[in-house]
């Protein structure tokens, strides 16, 4: 296994939305989710990890690395026959619970991180009836909230055929999608360099993590999502494994503002300033993108 | 105090999860000893110590909000799983039709002060004084150091921190005075014996909690 990273981290990521629905909300018909709060619009981090996972599965083959770079949480994914190749692979017998023997267990555990990228990066439950035990990732992404408040609209559209032939009468259904003109959003993040001593997440994992982030919106096109794009990347690294400054201090340093007047429409109407001098020393800010 | 710290935490939201309400998440109305604790040791942490929380001060007004999410609701049978590995039926779950949208209702804006002692656990070597895991625990927790980002309750909830020092006492919000009983909370999860969880009636006087167990309403 590769070695582990060695320093915490800490990132900005700013992404935008034009034209498009960056994250529906189940609870109100698949609208953009808003915080009601304040308006302003929201991205989960389960959202925004399952694009991290599309883009490993998908470059995998191109980097040549096909061993390690396993996807466990797959969309038209197979949660349980992964857990199975670990049992396989270790010649158990599947079972409910974590086998008795705990050397075996942590083997399997072990397993799973070793061949699958998304458990090393963000852990998993794998207490599913066929058993691999539990980890704890060592990337912990926030939800993302969008800088200014969002506006969703609602956009009637109509469609020229019927699914039914009972509606054949009708000649045409008329359909619904909402979306935001302009949106730019924020998500922080951590890693902790402690957790991925025990997932074994090294240095290639990282580099990979933040090429998922630059680039995966580039592989997420649909027709729901409007034009979305990754526009910032600043990472903090701290000199320490433990850290050298407290995160606040540094999300705080980074400022996104409005640099137009009137209502936002691309990623000029903002300015991002890195606050150099209010990051402490130890800590090295690093524009990926 | 001997041994004690106090730590400011706050963050843009929270989750302390209900355990009677576990599918559809409803958050108790303020942090647990247990989720304060697992704050704490994200900080610092040795097998040769043991943290008590004893008082938690709730400096925000208690505010919920609700969201729902896409999760996975995956369980597979185990002798379907073991018949498939004996090359027999393929045990098929597919992401998107295992898929349960669950609602949480989550707090909004908390902020809080957690004070607590430790005390020095039976694996404790000689090299382990009180002082030292104090030291360490003080210095890490003014630099803002841990072992990994503390959360409130879930992950994508991230909690800051920063030491109080003498002499500053973050004063609670005037609707949290009064007197408020917050029924039968989790205490804490009783590793030592069997993971038995642990309940208290927590009342909150003036936004101060005393969670100092076991207390005079102690439930088993």
């Amino acid at each position: 296994m590769a070695q582990p990273i060695q320093n915490r981290y800490e990132f900005t990521y700013l992404f935008d939305v034009a034209m498009g629905n960056p994250n529906g909300d189940p609870d109100a018909g698949n609208m953009p989710r808003l915080d009601y709060q304040t308006n302003h619009g929201l991205v989960t981090d389960v959202c925004l990890k399952r694009k991290v996972r599309n883009y490993v599965d998908l470059v995998r083959a191109d980097l040549g690395v096909e061993d390690g770079l396993n996807i466990y949480v797959r969309e038209k994914g197979v949660l349980n026959r992964e857990n199975e190749q670990a049992y396989k692979a270790l010649g158990l017998k599947p079972d409910s619970k974590l086998p008795k023997d705990e050397a075996k267990a942590r083997e399997l555990t072990a397993w799973m991180c070793a061949n699958f990228f998304d458990i090393r990066a963000f852990g998993a439950v794998m207490t599913t009836e066929v058993n691999c035990g539990q980890v704890r990732g060592p990337v912990q992404l926030t939800f993302a909230k969008s800088i200014e408040e969002v506006h969703p609209q609602e956009i009637a559209i109509t469609r020229m055929a019927v699914t039914n032939e009972k509606d054949a009468e009708k000649e045409r259904t008329i359909g619904r999608k909402h979306i935001l003109r302009y949106g730019l959003y924020r998500c922080d993040g951590f890693i902790s360099a402690h957790l991925a001593e025990r997932t074994g997440f090294s240095d290639d994992d990282l580099a990979l993590l933040w090429k998922a982030l630059v680039n995966m919106f580039d592989h997420d096109r649909s027709a729901a999502r409007g034009i979305m794009s990754a526009r910032k990347l600043i990472v903090f690294k701290h000199a320490s494994k433990l850290g050298d400054a407290p995160a606040p201090v540094l999300f705080d340093a980074i400022d996104v503002k409005r640099v137009t007047e009137g209502p936002a429409n691309s990623f000029k109407d903002y300015a991002v300033a890195i606050d150099r001098a209010a990051i402490p020393a130890g800590v090295e800010p690093t524009e990926i993108l | 105090m001997a041994h004690g710290i106090r730590l400011h935490v706050w963050g843009e939201r929270a989750c302390f999860t209900r355990p009677e309400m576990k599918a559809e998440r409803v958050s108790y109305d303020v942090i647990t000893p247990s989720a304060a604790r697992g704050i704490l040791e994200a900080i610092h942490w040795k097998p040769a110590i043991r943290w008590q929380i004893e008082r938690v001060t709730v400096l925000n007004p208690v505010r919920f909000e609700s969201i729902r999410r896409n999760e996975v609701s995956v369980k597979a049978s185990a002798d379907l799983a073991a018949r498939a590995m004996a090359g027999g039926a393929r045990t098929e779950l597919v992401v998107e039709d295992w898929r349960a949208q669950r609602v949480s209702m989550i707090l909004r804006d908390v902020a809080y002060v957690i004070e607590a002692r430790f005390e020095m656990t039976a694996r404790a070597g000689a090299e382990d004084n009180p002082a030292k895991h104090l030291e360490m625990f003080t210095r890490r927790a003014r630099k803002g150091q841990c072992f990994h980002q503390p959360s409130f309750g879930c992950r994508e909830f991230p909690a800051h921190f920063r030491l109080l020092e003498e002499g500053e006492a973050p004063s609670p919000a005037a609707e949290l005075m009064g007197e408020k009983d917050l029924g039968f909370m989790l205490h804490d999860v009783d590793h030592a014996h069997g993971r038995t969880p642990r309940f208290f009636r927590a009342v909150m006087r003036d936004g101060v909690i005393d969670t100092r167990f076991p207390l005079g309403g102690e439930s088993r």
